[in-house]
């Protein structure tokens, strides 16, 4: 277990590594134009003089692989540079965003446990029932929505015509955390449901479900104790690795509902053309999935013994 | 007769997918007609303006009303499905053909490719998904040819990874051992004997990837990422709409009913395959 931890923290650094470099040369192929970008924002007329000095100041005039250096040690550091647009440092705006974009997150992950997890156990139950394929529609539906469709479809019924909730977030509330954090939540359960299904479904087939039947234990203790149990360890795995497409369909769901999170943050940048900001976003969003990966990985090793074993065999 | 009663049940099962199977493919090819021929039978031009018409609610003449420009929605929802539909069709063709071949020559070789492209894979599957699309996009500029490039950058891995499990897995069978020692070339050996046994797992892949590919596509679309303006585009008219959701909501509930059908259309397909090809229900074939 330690051996393999340790193998797989290793082998974090190339992926780090080459995610900063992408960044970093994602921008600097966008940036031919940056400086121009920058004076266009703000003042009216530039010479070219203007733009050489302005390409010294920022060091764009010196070799690619040591602008990557440096800007990887000022990174270390926790300086990432400063908005074109706002002139406010990168990474306090990225960090000042983030509490709304993980609260976010976490309503929605919440949200799709609550929704996907006793409906899936309901649908496996009740196995080509009615009450199976209504679930099963509702979760087919589900994921033929388009996120963005969705928000607008909620918005539409519970803001406007029914008014229960506000049309903007105004602030970080509960009332304004429903509406987006619903639209994340149902295309995630309606994937999840059918894992969960399956999951139950499998677990249901075994023999020893049959044993507890034939010894009289009742059908729901077996479901509470065993079935259960055995299915969790499945279903967190798959909610915590959900976080990454989670974390990227923040981005449309916080820029339609003004959620002022990091996703919101990027869209903006993205039609300011703020490429700081997009790449402090597009960085973080990578380091960040990459970590929940490992986490989820090493901790699902750690719940089921038989992945344990496998992994000291190696 | 236990036996003859189970090939039985598998028969009838597989007859019922044959037949779910051939209905939505003649639904996906009556949304291809549509689609191929939308400038022909839409019922005004979709790009004609007249601000006289402006912001019609939905009526006999006007199904879906008009937009703000005094655009028929309904020929415009209608034109929409090419940039929607091609686009993806040709980004779900481009992704799957280039996944597959370098995830068959990676599978097959092994070594230093493998692992060099491996690695590489593993990059673009470290970005979440529409993150790195929303980057490269953001990179690119506008345009549907963009998103569409940006989409396939992070996509493609997928198919290389299930081309290369399915290689590896029969790479060591004994149909391919024999081929092998009745001295096929490297070359043929991939082509006739590889490539037609994982042609399954990719089709299934892709025909379950167009759903998606489309609500990506419309979502970079949605964000002004996609297909510009005045194109009529499901994305950028929902994207357009958007701000009289209140006042005018057919604007924004006809594209996006349009993506939905056209998703629901192309997901039930894809299920439909898999379940077609799912070893489960074959062994009556």
């Amino acid at each position: 277990m330690k051996h393999y931890a340790l193998r797989r923290l290793l082998q974090l650094i190339p992926i780090l590594l080459a995610i900063t470099f992408l960044s970093y040369g994602m921008m600097r192929i966008a940036g031919s134009d940056v400086v121009e970008q920058k004076m266009e924002n703000t003042s009216g007329t530039v010479s070219q003089e203007m733009i050489d000095a302005a390409r010294e100041e920022l060091g764009l005039d010196k070799p690619f692989i040591v602008q990557y250096f440096s800007w990887l040690g000022n990174l270390l550091r926790g300086d990432m540079g400063t908005s074109y647009v706002s002139n406010k440092p990168v990474f306090s705006t990225f960090v000042s965003k983030l509490p709304a974009t993980l609260l976010l997150t976490l309503v929605s992950i919440l949200l799709t446990v609550i929704i996907s997890i006793p409906l899936g156990i309901w649908s496996a139950i009740k196995q080509n029932k009615a009450t199976d394929y209504v679930i099963r529609t509702a979760s087919f539906i589900g994921n033929s929505l388009p996120n963005f469709f969705v928000s607008l479809l909620l918005m539409y019924l519970f803001a406007i015509r029914l008014n229960w909730f506000p049309v903007i977030s105004k602030g970080v509330s509960l009332q304004s955390v429903a509406l987006p954090s619903l639209t994340l939540a149902i295309a995630m359960s309606a994937k999840y449901l059918r894992q969960v299904r399956a999951t139950v479904l499998d677990e249901l087939s075994k023999d020893y479900v049959l044993g507890a039947k034939a010894r009289g234990v009742k059908f729901s203790t077996t479901m509470m104790k065993s079935v259960m149990k055995a299915s969790l360890v499945t279903i967190i795995t798959l909610l915590t690795l959900s976080i990454g497409s989670l974390l990227g369909g923040t981005a449309i769901v916080e820029s339609i509902f003004m959620w002022d999170g990091v996703g919101k943050m990027a869209v903006d940048a993205i039609n300011m053309r703020d490429y700081p900001i997009i790449q402090a976003y597009v960085m973080w969003m990578a380091i960040i999935y990459v970590l929940v990966n490992l986490i989820t990985d090493l901790s699902y090793r750690y719940l089921d013994p038989r992945i344990r074993l496998g992994g000291i065999e190696q | 007769m236990n036996e003859t009663v189970t090939v039985r049940v598998q028969k009838v099962k597989k007859n019922g997918i044959k037949a779910r199977l051939i209905f939505f493919l003649i639904l996906v090819a009556v949304l291809l007609l549509v689609t191929i021929f939308a400038d022909k039978i839409v019922p005004y031009d979709p790009y004609a303006q007249d601000l006289s018409l402006s912001r019609l609610p939905p009526s006999a003449s006007h199904w879906m009303g008009t937009d703000q420009y005094g655009r028929d929605v309904f020929s415009r929802v209608v034109v929409g499905a090419q940039t929607s539909v091609f686009s993806t069709l040709a980004l779900v063709g481009v992704i799957s053909v280039f996944g597959t071949i370098v995830g068959t020559l990676c599978g097959y070789y092994g070594g230093a490719l493998d692992s060099i492209v491996m690695r590489i894979s593993d990059v673009c599957l470290a970005f979440p998904g529409l993150v790195f699309a929303l980057a490269i996009a953001a990179l690119l500029g506008g345009g549907v040819s963009n998103a569409v490039i940006a989409l396939a950058v992070i996509s493609w891995p997928k198919y290389a990874r299930v081309a290369r499990s399915q290689t590896l897995a029969l790479k060591n069978g004994p149909f391919v051992s024999a081929a092998r020692l009745s001295g096929s070339s490297s070359m043929q050996m991939i082509l006739r004997h590889i490539l037609p046994n994982i042609i399954g797992p990719i089709l299934v892949t892709a025909m379950l990837d167009i759903g998606t590919m489309m609500m990506e596509l419309a979502g970079l679309s949605f964000l002004g990422l996609g297909a510009q303006p005045p194109t009529a585009e499901w994305g950028n008219m929902m994207s357009g709409g958007r701000s009289m959701l209140q006042t005018y909501p057919w604007l924004v509930l006809s594209p996006g009913f349009a993506i939905f059908l056209t998703v629901v259309i192309f997901n039930l397909l894809g299920d439909t395959v898999r379940d077609y090809m799912d070893p489960k229900n074959s062994r009556a074939r």
